[in-house]
């Protein structure tokens, strides 16, 4: 019994070495979304160059992918250039959010639009629906319309392959 | 000297206190704006660390206080708030999540470990006393 005492210490140091290596490459800001599995909330909002009334009914047909962004978001013009190649391939549904219209419509013209829609969300009100925290976000939408995954922060080629490829090859493609 | 230098200090020391209370809200009644500061510390900054959504300056903090506030007027209940928060933001931002099989570990955790520890240190009593009983001629 006392000599297996002596062992206690480093079982411990195991346990505990076991925990720290598993939290080296856990994101303490990384969260899952609520909304993973169910269809986007409703909304009107205007489009962001007519002003015209758009509903849920007017997004396009999955996948596709809806990708909130503001023209006082660093991190979305980062993301800006991968994101236009993406819109090559796949739809991308542009959520504005908390922005005003002008500076986001210069943005546009500025870098390049990548947007098959133009959503104009300057009170946040559809973003708190889906649980936005801050942009750059990215919801990919399936065939059926469900939110299978959310990408917080930057989309790029590992996000790509990690959240969105998964999606596209289990029978999101049309 | 020294007295307008502390009460410089003191007065800094206030200032952070103070830059949290700008916004201002109307409520109905004084038990609701008490509901709408027990909310602001029990609901969680989705975009923070570790802060609530009553003491965050992050602008999420400030759309959700908004929202909490909507949400009081138009007569919800409490946990018709916290259920509309969790909808959106996942049981994150509850900073007291209710018991279930995910959360038993962090309600039931401190507790096993506290009585491991008491049992621990009776343990160790027990055993000091046994040899101390023995080592004592009666």
């Amino acid at each position: 019994m006392r000599r297996m005492l002596l062992w206690l210490p480093l079982a411990i140091f195991g346990i505990l070495a076991v925990f720290f290596f598993r939290g080296l490459s856990l994101d303490p800001n990384a969260q899952p979304s609520a909304l993973i599995g169910r269809t986007l909330p409703a909304f009107q909002l205007m489009e962001l160059h007519t002003g015209a009334m758009l509903t849920e009914a007017d997004l396009p047909s999955g996948p596709y992918l809806l990708n909130v962004w503001a023209s006082w978001c660093i991190t979305c013009q980062v993301e800006h250039p991968y994101l236009t190649e993406l819109s090559k391939t796949l739809p991308v549904v542009g959520l504005n959010y908390k922005d005003q219209r002008t500076a986001a419509q210069n943005w546009l013209a500025k870098l390049g639009d990548p947007y098959v829609l133009h959503l104009f969300d300057d009170s946040g009100q559809l973003g708190l629906d889906l649980g936005v925290a801050g942009a750059p976000e990215t919801f990919v939408v399936d065939a059926s319309g469900v939110i299978r995954a959310r990408i917080q922060g930057e989309v790029n080629v590992r996000a790509f392959e990690r959240e969105i490829a998964p999606v596209l090859a289990a029978g999101g493609s049309r | 000297m020294m007295r307008a230098l502390v009460g410089l200090l003191a007065g800094l020391l206030m200032a952070t206190a103070v830059w949290a209370a700008i916004e201002t809200y109307q409520f109905d009644s004084p038990d609701q704006e008490a509901r709408f500061r027990q909310l602001g510390l029990e609901l969680r900054c989705p975009k923070c660390q570790n802060q609530a959504i009553g003491d965050s300056d992050a602008p999420i903090s400030k759309d959700l206080r908004a929202e909490v506030h909507r949400l009081l007027l138009e007569g919800a209940t409490d946990q018709e708030i916290k259920a509309f928060m969790v909808a959106r933001y996942g049981r994150y931002v509850l900073y007291r999540p209710p018991l279930d099989r995910q959360t038993v570990y962090l309600w039931v955790g401190p507790g096993l470990f506290l009585a491991l520890g008491i049992g621990l240190v009776a343990y160790r009593i027990r055993l000091s006393k046994r040899a101390l009983m023995q080592e004592t001629p009666s």
